[in-house]
């Protein structure tokens, strides 16, 4: 059923990283992204796959689905492992026709893969173990500096919410449409890609015609229930540091020195 | 004087036609006076057309009288300082379930009104957990109202609105897209609100049967109140009401047709239990 859909791609356990204040979360894995892209060595690396190992068994999340993230950048992965395998000069291991594999390409290709890898999955964690929802808090409070130079994050933000409560009615009103120019006689399916694009004219330009009707209808209700922007407004579900969060951003400052130190000591 | 109170109420919705360049205007109220009683439970009826949404939405500010006024509890709606304590005072809600839910899970779409109006974080559960309960929603509280059937979303809209605090309640046929049981459902809902909290409540409709338990029915056509009155009163002119392309309950207009055919029936029966009770007496005596 198309009710039933999930957006993300959260999975719904009980762990640490679930609780955990979205902020918290959002930043470990900035430090996360920072420290990998810095990482030079064997040493950085083992420790960053240590801190990635540990999450995710704090997560709970089965390695399964962290695994299916990979799926999607298998392609990336060939091509930059390939060209990096290839075309970086150095000390030649074999020679086809005019590409050359060498041993500086191998380990360049090696690390580029593993940060890639290491990338993906740290991201991940993040949007299994937090809701939509939390995320864009996490976003608006945290980036809530910025309100101050003139950026609306409040606004932003509550568009966000918004466009995740209305994807799931959308979808269904697509596929009701779909059917009733089905039922008419059109034709989804078949014919060339361009053939194909101008068959879903008739379906966007209803979809768009409801989806502006429904916005002035939610822009009225919304102003119904008092909804004047983000002054003055309070919090049903404030986000707060407790004590699990203070701890963790002590693990990342522990991490962050001693990946330092790593790099320092290669 | 009653909490709402509309004045010589005047209303024009102005279409600007480019080809032209002139305005079209189209008269939706054409002069409505109306005292609506706190605590009072008021039913307007109209077929469409008549007027009677435009008239919910002058209710709240989100619509402003091109002449006349509405007096919320004494607060001119178009006072632009008064607004979000007339917006505070009457809620509302709407015709479509789907639009005019704005949180991804029911608690906090209930929150959502208190949360604009700057109420503290306890006081916002506190009022959620009653207005859930008020509406007995309380089991659907950490779900997604996609996956909710349109009668129990309407719940949680009203839900939304008590969260508020309000002094009365506009729905605006709140029943149009429902199914016959959501509508009941509704229903129920809005008289159990009046009945137990208090609140005022403002129904429109074009759905008879919903109105039979109300204290007052307004009628609207062409922009004019037409009627106003009883239930039974209103329901006894069976033959205005259709002029005005109103159906009345079916047990009304048998009621009707019996007494016109000769038989003695009183005027304005609304349920079938009191046809019952009216007819009785008239078949024993036959027997007799």
């Amino acid at each position: 059923m198309l009710r039933d859909i999930t957006l993300g791609q959260y999975y719904p356990v009980d762990s640490v990283l679930h609780r955990m204040d979205p902020r918290t979360k959002l930043f470990g894995t900035l430090v996360y992204i920072v420290t990998l892209f810095i990482a030079d060595s064997v040493w950085a690396y083992g420790l960053a796959a240590l801190f990635l190992a540990a999450a995710i068994r704090l997560s709970r999340v089965p390695v399964k689905f962290m695994v299916r993230g990979l799926k999607s950048i298998v392609i990336l992965l060939l091509i930059s492992v390939s060209f990096n395998l290839f075309l970086t000069p150095g000390t030649p291991i074999f020679k086809i026709g005019f590409l050359q594999m060498t041993w500086e390409g191998l380990e360049f290709a090696a690390f580029m893969a593993v940060r890639l890898i290491f990338l993906v999955l740290g991201s991940t964690i993040l949007t299994l173990t937090t809701t939509p929802n939390q995320l864009t808090d996490g976003l608006e409070k945290s980036l809530g500096f910025m309100g101050k130079i003139g950026v609306p994050v409040h606004e932003v933000s509550m568009m966000m919410s918004i466009a995740l409560r209305f994807i799931p009615i959308l979808i269904e009103e697509t596929d009701k449409i779909m059917k009733a120019q089905m039922a008419r006689g059109a034709d989804f399916e078949s014919g060339n890609l361009i053939q194909r694009a101008k068959a879903m004219v008739p379906l966007l330009v209803p979809l768009f015609i409801s989806a502006f009707r429904r916005a002035t209808d939610l822009a009225m209700a919304m102003e119904a229930r008092c909804y004047r922007g983000g002054e003055g407004r309070t919090k049903m579900k404030p986000l707060r540091y407790e004590k699990r969060d203070r701890i963790t951003y002590l693990v990342y400052a522990g991490y962050f020195l001693l990946f330092l130190a790593a790099k320092a000591a290669a | 004087m009653g909490i709402i109170r509309a004045v010589n109420l005047i209303f024009d919705y102005i279409r600007h036609d480019e080809e032209t360049d002139k305005d079209e205007v189209s008269h939706a109220l054409r002069g409505v006076n109306l005292d609506i009683e706190e605590g009072s439970f008021v039913a307007i009826l109209g077929h469409n057309g008549s007027g009677k949404s435009t008239f919910a939405k002058l209710m709240n500010g989100i619509l402003l009288p091109s002449d006349g006024t509405v007096y919320i509890s004494d607060m001119k709606t178009s006072d632009e300082e008064h607004l979000w304590d007339v917006r505070k005072t009457a809620g509302m809600v709407f015709q479509n379930p789907d639009n005019q839910i704005i949180g991804n899970v029911v608690e906090e779409d209930v929150g959502f009104g208190p949360e604009n109006m700057g109420v503290p974080t306890d006081e916002i559960w506190k009022r959620v957990d009653r207005s859930l309960e008020a509406v007995g929603m309380t089991a659907y509280r950490l779900q997604s109202p996609n996956k909710l059937s349109g009668g129990q979303k309407q719940r949680v809209a009203i839900a939304g609105v008590m969260a508020m605090k309000p002094q009365c309640i506009v729905l605006d046929e709140p029943t149009a897209m429902l199914d016959p049981n959501g509508r009941k459902e509704v229903i129920k809902t809005v008289h159990e609100l009046n009945k137990q909290e208090g609140i005022t409540v403002l129904l429109i409709t074009h759905y008879m049967e919903e109105v039979i338990d109300a204290d007052r029915v307004v009628v609207m056509d062409a922009g004019h109140v037409v009627m106003d009155g009883t239930p039974r009163e209103v329901f006894s002119r069976v033959k205005e009401l259709k002029r005005y392309s109103l159906d009345v309950p079916q047990v009304t207009e048998l009621a009707d047709e019996l007494k016109a055919a000769g038989m003695e029936i009183p005027c304005g029966i609304l349920t079938i239990d009191e046809l019952v009770a009216a007819l009785e007496p008239l078949l024993k005596r036959k027997e007799a």
